[in-house]
């Protein structure tokens, strides 16, 4: 690959250089000739790059179709969570309205110049303003707007409304540089936390001292395992700086802020083997091997772009199942707590 | 308007006149580096903002390869980037960073803020209002070296063993604050903060200056609504710049006492290093808040001066009043209020509430109709015109495409549960590349070209220029077109490569194309360069009004001395937009040639201007009383 980099730099420097030393020497001469310049207004230049914008704007929207079918197969797949459809609808019905636009514009701008290239016997329409028309501009885009703003309004106040009650609870908290999650146990509570008590060991800082009850069956895990149907909430927060939650195939993202939790609700509606079997029928490539991922948003520091965690969602009885099976984090590091002095009797109780 | 003010102004302009009689020692020191001559001080901003494009494009295509290449061994780079390049021919992760950090902040500042309000605001203002010089030169020449300072302070901080600052331009906190976080947040951090400080001096500086120029000096019937576009352009990004730049300088003073006074503004229960830090209390929003208080003005302090370049240019070679002036005038103004209040909108994602991001998703959407209504508006312009293919107007259309392809995506990212999804990917660097970087780079080119033969009396060369175009606007929609689709794949930026997020590395083929189409673009603009240089020593001389603009810079002599002009300052009749008036001999009409010059062409309702000059300038119509007066 670099010897291709090397080469097109070396065409560009020696077609440069040509250019220069033609220039030059064309230059020279010009720089002998001075005075008004008033017939290059006419020249064969004006139809030479007026034609280029028109060509331009004919091959520049046949790429644009060539290239969005192009790579449609590594689009995103159709959402995995309940709000995802309609963020996806949302997204779709603005691109075809703006897209329209977008291209009726650069269709006028692109073609006019051509069209009314200067002629030396033509004189410009002297047109000033048009009330009317700018009034229509002006309330045609502002009404296009409203419908799409309050169409956005709609879906966001409904994602960002409170969590339904009886959402799974699971916390997910980032550091530099990967994610830790933890879940919320049999009492489906997340127990305290307190950065003064974080170290090697509690990486995620449990305040035991203060909260050992909903604490102590709290279990935490390598990657982030979600139930499908079921709403979950993922309670947000970081040790360090900034990054940001983000579940592409989810439409999920949320900032993870030192200091001020955050939180965002969401129902996977697709289990990892479903989500398997959907993309080979599109035919994607390395369908069998596809996993549901978490990453980073938020530049965090140099490995922000590793940031990553496997995302599995289970059926709701599998994943009922494997909840129940966890250790929670207490029994594994009972050691650790009698080491910092806290009174593990009562885990046994929650084995 | 008002024929008192046109009087008063009258008997300014005479007073400013006497004053400028006096001699001028001028040495070379005076004359070319503590200038306070603001054609001398524009060339200064101009020159060092091109030099700072040059730098901030490298940095760009340095990034590039490692995004395009991820696979490459760069240890031909060792020569260039010594450390920053390890032992397996591998750039270093901080590194990359720090380049994506250095570019940002380097074009968004340097080059489109300083580089293009401080050459074309420096230059235009007192050229085109009719005056001498800025409001105060001294301030000028001071605005100048501040800016040149604080540039040497971000160039010397890139040679630091740590690096430049690397956090992304937006600087957020914890990450800036902490030096453990990253070496990025070290001394080159401490050297951002500092240039930023310096650098908003001179904006303020600068700003200051404009605004004064255009209120105060403005020449005999030179009426706010008879000023050009770009001066209206220019004096409200100075206003927008005094009003936000403050703010910035709050909150880097804020993090320069987090970062080494040990206070807590902006930080809150943070662990790092193995160790928990005693800060409590303080909110990373803050932080965002304050800085996109400036951050979404600053984008329009960038793009207005590149709109109002544009509509001069526009109008000049479609030989046609701009449509709507008035309007482009209300949407400047819109523009300028609205765009305090949509700051938010960067922030939907970041845990603020969203009642919030609620209200200001319906503010940004107001936003986006003066946007439209300017677009538009060029486009009408160019409706029936006479057109004349300048290398300017050339890049003008393409700013006008590029803004416009920039500009829809916006609505976008404007919606807060769209955004959810779009928020921090490549979609977003689509977006603000094509509104804001890149149109008001092409807004800047067509700029140098148009006002070039002012500048240096010479004319540059129009193939090239032609030829600087094409490449250009084709690179910059192959460069940024193709990363909206990344963006929709989920790509997030500021990603040092995707063979972790992607484990099939989908776009690796279309990171390649965007890389090569980068270089070439940014090959097109060393044929700029050498044109620019080359055409100040050997260009053809300029015609004294090459374009046949009605502005009054171009009643200047072909090499206007210090104070503009060598007599009296041309009084102003009419508006700038007197383009093929029906009935006028020529497809032009200066601003400086009085209605009653012009009777054939006047319009009806400018009958009523004619019986003003009688009144208020008798000694043109010979009458028994100016004859005893003189
Ligand atoms: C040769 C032309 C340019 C190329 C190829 C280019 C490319 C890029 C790319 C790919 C990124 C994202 C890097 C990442 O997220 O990892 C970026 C960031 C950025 N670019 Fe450019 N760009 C160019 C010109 C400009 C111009 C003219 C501006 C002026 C506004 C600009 C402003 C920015 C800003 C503000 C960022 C964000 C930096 C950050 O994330 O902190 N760029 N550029
Ligand atoms: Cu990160
Ligand atoms: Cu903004």
């Amino acid at each position: 690959m670099m010897f291709y980099v090397i080469l097109i730099l070396g065409v560009i420097v020696f077609v440069g250089l040509l250019g220069f030393i033609y220039r030059v020497f064309a230059l020279v001469n010009l720089s002998k000739t001075s005075g008004e310049n008033y017939e290059r207004r006419t020249g064969k230049s004006a139809a030479v790059n007026g034609l280029s914008l028109i060509i331009f704007f004919v091959v520049g929207m046949v790429a644009i179709f060539w290239y969005s079918d192009a790579v449609k197969i590594h689009y995103l797949p159709e959402a995995s969570s309940a709000h995802g459809s309609s963020i996806d609808n949302l997204f779709w019905i603005t691109t075809i309205v703006v897209f329209i636009a977008f291209a009726l514009v650069n269709a006028l701008l692109l073609s006019f110049p051509f069209i009314y290239r200067f002629k030396d016997n033509r004189k410009a329409y002297f047109y000033a303003d048009n009330h009317k028309l700018e009034i229509v501009w002006t309330v045609v885009p502002a009404i296009v707007l409203t419908v799409l703003v309050l169409m956005g309004w709609n879906v966001w106040s409904s994602v960002t409304a409170p969590a339904p009650t009886g959402s799974l609870e699971i916390e997910v908290i980032g550091k530099q540089f990967n994610w830790m999650v933890r879940y919320a146990g049999k009492d489906g509570k997340l127990g305290r936390h307190d950065f003064r008590q974080i170290d090697d060991d509690n990486a995620i800082g449990m305040d035991f001292k203060k909260d050992f009850k909903t604490n102590a069956d709290d279990f935490t895990a390598s990657e982030l395992k979600l139930p499908k149907g079921q709403n979950v909430l993922l309670k947000i927060r970081s040790r360090d700086v900034l990054h940001s939650v983000f579940l592409p195939h989810f439409r999920v993202k949320m900032d993870a802020v030192p200091g001020m939790p955050t939180s965002f609700w969401f129902m996977p509606t697709k289990t990892t083997e479903e989500m398997r079997a959907q993309l080979s029928k599109e035919g994607r490539p390395n369908a069998a091997e596809f996993d549901y991922i978490l990453t980073c948003t938020e530049v965090c520091g140099n490995s922000h772009f590793a940031m990553k965690m496997k995302v599995s969602v289970l059926e709701k009885a599998e994943f009922d199942k494997w909840y129940a099976e966890q250790e929670p984090w207490a029994v594994k590091n009972k050691e650790y707590l009698q080491k910092k002095g806290i009174n593990v009797g009562g885990l046994a109780l929650n084995k | 308007m008002g024929a008192t003010q046109t009087a008063v102004q009258h008997g300014a302009a005479h007073a400013h006149d006497e004053h400028e009689h006096h001699e001028h020692h001028e040495t070379f020191i005076t004359k070319y580096i503590f200038s306070e001559d603001h054609k001398t001080i524009a060339k200064q901003f101009l020159i060092t903002g091109l030099i700072w494009a040059f730098i901030g494009g490298l940095f760009s295509i340095l990034f590039r390869i490692q995004l395009g290449f991820p696979d490459a061994d760069l240890t031909w780079l060792k020569p260039l980037l010594g450390e920053w390049i390890d032992k397996d021919g591998k750039m270093d992760k901080d590194f990359y960073l720090a380049l994506v950090t250095m570019h940002g902040t380097i074009m968004v500042f340097f080059v489109l803020t300083a580089g293009l309000s401080g050459t074309f605001s420096n230059f235009l203002i007192p050229l085109q209002v009719g005056a001498r010089d800025m409001a105060s030169g001294f301030l000028n020449m001071l605005s100048y070296w501040f800016f040149f300072v604080s540039g040497i302070l971000m160039f010397v901080s890139i040679f630091l063993e740590t690096g430049p600052a690397g956090g992304g331009w937006v600087v957020y906190p914890p990450l800036s604050a902490l030096q453990e976080a990253a070496p990025g947040s070290k001394g080159g951090m401490t050297l951002w903060l500092l240039s930023m400080a310096v650098f908003i001096v001179s904006s303020l500086l600068g700003s200051i200056n404009y605004i004064t120029t255009v209120i105060n000096l403005r020449t005999a019937g030179m009426t706010f609504t008879r000023m050009p576009l770009t001066i209206w352009a220019f004096f409200i990004t100075a206003v927008i710049g005094v009003l936000s730049f403050p703010v910035l300088f709050s909150a880097a003073l804020l993090l320069v006492f987090d970062r080494s006074f040990g206070t807590s503004f902006f930080l809150s229960e943070i662990y790092i290093n193995g160790q928990a830090l005693h800060h409590v209390g303080g909110s990373a929003l803050l932080f965002q808040h304050l800085f996109w208080f400036l951050g979404h003005p600053e984008v329009y302090i960038i793009i207005l001066p590149s709109l109002g370049i544009t509509s001069e240019i526009i109008a000049t070679n479609s030989r046609k009043p701009i449509f709507g002036y008035r309007a482009m005038i209300g949407s400047i103004l819109g523009i300028a209020f609205l765009s305090f209040i949509v700051w938010a909108h960067h922030m939907y994602m970041t845990g603020m509430n969203p009642f919030l991001g609620t209200v200001f998703m319906f503010l940004t959407l107001i936003i986006a109709v003066p946007s439209a209504v300017k677009a538009f508006n060029y486009v009408t312009t160019l409706w029936r015109g006479n057109i004349v293919f300048t290398p300017a107007m050339m890049f003008s259309i393409g700013l006008v495409s590029l803004f416009v392809g920039g500009g829809v995506t916006g609505i976008h990212l404007a919606s807060a549960a769209i955004d959810i999804q779009l928020h921090d990917t490549y979609f977003v660097v689509a977006h603000f590349h094509l509104v804001m970087g890149a149109s008001a780079f092409l807004g800047m080119m067509a700029g140098v070209y148009h006002w070039f033969p002012k500048m240096f009396g010479r004319m540059m060369d129009e193939r090239m220029g032609y030829i600087h175009f094409w490449l250009t606007f084709v690179g910059v929609y192959c460069v940024f077109f193709p990363m909206h689709h990344m963006g929709m794949a989920g790509y997030p930026r500021r990603y040092y490569s995707f063979t972790q997020f992607d484990s099939l590395d989908a776009f690796a083929d279309v990171s390649a194309f965007i890389s090569i189409s980068a270089m070439i673009a940014f090959g097109a603009q060393l044929l700029f360069a050498f044109n620019f240089f080359y055409s100040i020593f050997k260009g053809r001389p300029a015609p004294s009004n090459p374009w046949r603009s009605n502005t009054l810079e171009w009643t200047t002599p072909r090499f206007p001395q210090h104070g503009n002009w060598p007599g009296e300052i041309p009084h102003v009749y009419r508006w700038p937009y007197d383009y093929s008036k029906p009935n006028a001999p020529e497809d032009f009409i200066p601003q400086n040639v009085p209605y009653s010059e012009t009777l054939e062409s006047n319009l009806p309702y400018e009958a009523i201007f004619v019986e003003q000059e009688k009144e208020y300038e008798p000694e043109r119509f010979g009458t028994p009383e100016a004859k005893k007066n003189s």
